[in-house]
């Protein structure tokens, strides 16, 4: 009989130990298909997040450092300049990399650090608890925002695809979601082409990915992603924000 | 050559051919000269966006199995100590400079020592703790440099070399063999010397555990201080504890300067023991039996050297560049067998050797003596 659907090899089997509803899965496997289709498993480093993909260690089946909450592109940094020729990428959520994270992720991009960034946002911290995120929307109830976020008093949502798209050096910068199969195959062309524009040496590439957290949001899975679709698909637009000038051509 | 352009020689000589930097006066200089120097030896120097950055630029490279450094000075360092915790977690060799200035705070620029127990007590959190040394001249800044990443590696430990402003800005005659120094071509990245940077880097096999992509290794390396499990956690640090008991029974380094016979024993590191060393010589040009010890780790602290001149001496005097932190060592290692006396300022201070003097002839019970003095302060004084 002929296989036509297998794990990806850039994953391991070890069960993942997500919430049931939560789309980190779906993101690992895409991550992990990109990495096989493109044949660079056994080149590739990956840095994981503080939070609740601290286990992606556990998950990616390549080479991979645990980094400090926030630090995952300072360490990719490090990583790439002694590896020029691997395939780096880092796997960080919204706590991450806009709270406390944020500066090295402006300026890795500033730099061109020559990884890729995967980062998921599910507009709230929820390792931690279920917190406000810098990503958290206006009105949006959370552990610290229990009367919903006040924009007077907390600020609105960072968008960070569209602030990442004002750096030069950010040459491939797309925002995607997860919450229907015609969004996770658009989400996986994206990914696999910021892996593309890395294996070019063209400069930094991100690819934001829309996740649910229905533990935290305190809504089923089913309706967390339509939540997503909902609500903050409105705030975070898709789209492909910088891409390489002959990709604006095509 | 200056003291701060030592400290990037000696990384040089060491092999090391990756720094990430953030520039804070007094050890500036350093991040200069590997500006200059690295990309000529065909390394990377980057200048980065903050010491948080920096540490955890070096702990990616060393993860990548290339020797690295980075240094700061007293704030920065406190900026870097997220980092040295992680490094220590996952047991990354690298090396660290602090060329400490005054503080708390911002403080000043001036040379201090007032970071001692932040550097050999951890100063990040968890229970571990990193080689430290403590370089006293110009010569020895590269000496002890070559030295931090031999240690470094042999132990998969952060290694911290501790030097101040004034050891920082001083130049003294440096006499270097020609050529690569011996532990160059057995470093990781020796072979690469003088090839592009965009050439990855061989990577030492006696860094089998190194993050290099798995290439034909049969398992994959994980690099993580994550022990979820308390058990395993405590597993961890018990591994921890036995490679810090072998590093505290091997690796102990004094200078003893004529404490044989000494009365009484001074205890100084780095600028201040030069301070002291010149107080031994005028206390024993007047008749008085007057030692130094002169810690050059740090951590671990020369315990036994102390302990045994503590059999010996009468009395100890600790003279740092501070309110009172190394005499806590000397305390623990002399164990109430003797008085420990102390003097010390701090803030950015300098002792005097007039000042050390008083402070000996006090506990020696000396009156008079002024004359000597003046010969002996000499233009420290």
């Amino acid at each position: 009989m002929k296989k036509i659907f297998e794990r990806p090899q850039a994953l391991t089997d070890k069960p993942m130990h997500y919430c049931p509803g939560c789309t980190h899965g779906i993101i690992h496997r895409l991550v992990a298909q990109a990495i096989d289709q493109l044949g660079v498993r056994t080149r590739t480093i990956g840095v994981g997040p503080v939070g609740c993909a601290v286990f992606a260690y556990e998950y990616f089946n390549c080479d991979m450092i645990q980094a400090a909450h926030g630090r995952a592109p300072a360490v990719a940094t490090g990583v790439k300049r002694v590896h020029p020729d691997r395939v780096v990428f880092t796997y960080q959520g919204d706590g991450d990399l806009a709270a406390i994270g944020m500066a090295e992720t402006v300026h890795a991009a500033a730099r061109g650090e020559k990884f890729t960034t995967i980062f998921v946002n599910n507009a709230i911290y929820g390792m931690t608890g279920g917190q406000m995120a810098p990503t958290t929307l206006v009105g949006q109830k959370t552990t610290t925002t229990p009367y919903g976020r006040d924009a007077e008093e907390t600020g609105e949502p960072i968008k960070v695809s569209e602030l990442l798209s004002t750096i030069d050096r950010a040459v491939y910068v797309a925002r995607v979601s997860v919450h229907n199969p015609r969004h996770v195959i658009q989400a996986g062309r994206a990914i696999r082409k910021a892996f593309e524009f890395q294996l070019r040496g063209l400069g930094f590439t991100m690819v934001e990915v829309l996740s649910t957290c229905p533990t935290n949001w305190g809504l089923s899975p089913l309706e967390a992603l339509g939540w997503l679709e909902e609500k903050m698909l409105p705030v975070f637009p898709l789209g492909e924000f910088r891409k390489p000038a002959e990709e604006e051509a095509v | 050559m200056r003291g701060n352009e030592a400290f990037g020689e000696g990384a040089l000589r060491a092999g090391c051919r990756y720094t990430f930097a953030y520039p804070i006066t007094p050890q500036s200089e350093i991040v200069h000269f590997l500006a200059r120097r690295l990309p000529e030896a065909g390394g990377v120097f980057l200048q980065v966006e903050s010491e948080v950055a920096a540490v955890n630029m070096v702990f990616g490279a060393a993860a990548a199995g290339a020797r690295v450094v980075t240094s700061s000075s007293s704030p920065g360092m406190s900026l870097m100590q997220e980092g040295l915790s992680y490094l220590a977690g996952a047991r990354l060799p690298c090396v660290i400079v602090n060329v400490m200035r005054g503080g708390p705070g911002l403080g000043n620029i001036a040379p201090a020592q007032g970071d001692y127990l932040q550097a050999v007590k951890g100063g990040g959190h968890g229970d571990y703790r990193l080689i430290v040394l403590a370089p006293s001249s110009v010569p020895e800044i590269i000496e002890l440099m070559e030295l931090a990443f031999e240690l470094a590696d042999t132990y998969r430990s952060p290694v911290l070399v501790l030097g101040d402003g004034v050891l920082g800005q001083m130049m003294e005659p440096v006499t270097v063999p020609e050529g690569d120094s011996p532990s160059e071509g057995d470093s990781p990245l020796g072979a690469q010397r003088g090839q592009s940077p965009l050439v990855s880097p061989l990577v030492s096999p006696s860094k089998p555990w190194a993050v290099t992509g798995q290439g034909d290794r049969p398992e994959r390396n994980i690099i993580s201080s994550l022990h979820i499990v308390p058990e395993d956690n405590e597993r961890f640090n018990r591994e921890l504890e036995q490679v810090q008991m072998e590093i505290r029974r091997r690796e102990q380094r004094v200078e003893e300067y004529r404490v044989d016979d000494a009365e009484l024993v001074l205890v100084a590191f780095g600028t201040v023991a030069r301070v002291a060393k010149a107080v031994v010589d005028r206390a024993r040009a007047g008749g008085l039996r007057v030692g130094l010890i002169r810690p050059i780790t740090l951590w671990p602290f020369p315990d036994e050297t102390v302990s045994r001149a503590a059999a010996r001496t009468e009395s100890f005097l600790v003279v740092e560049m501070n309110l009172g932190q190394m005499v806590e060592d000397v305390r623990l290692a002399v164990n109430g067998q003797k008085p420990v006396h102390f003097y010390g300022r701090p803030g950015g201070t300098v002792p005097t050797v007039r000042e050390v003097w008083n402070e000996v002839r006090r506990i020696r019970e000396v009156s008079g003596g002024e004359e000597d003095l003046r010969t002996a302060a000499g233009p420290n004084g």
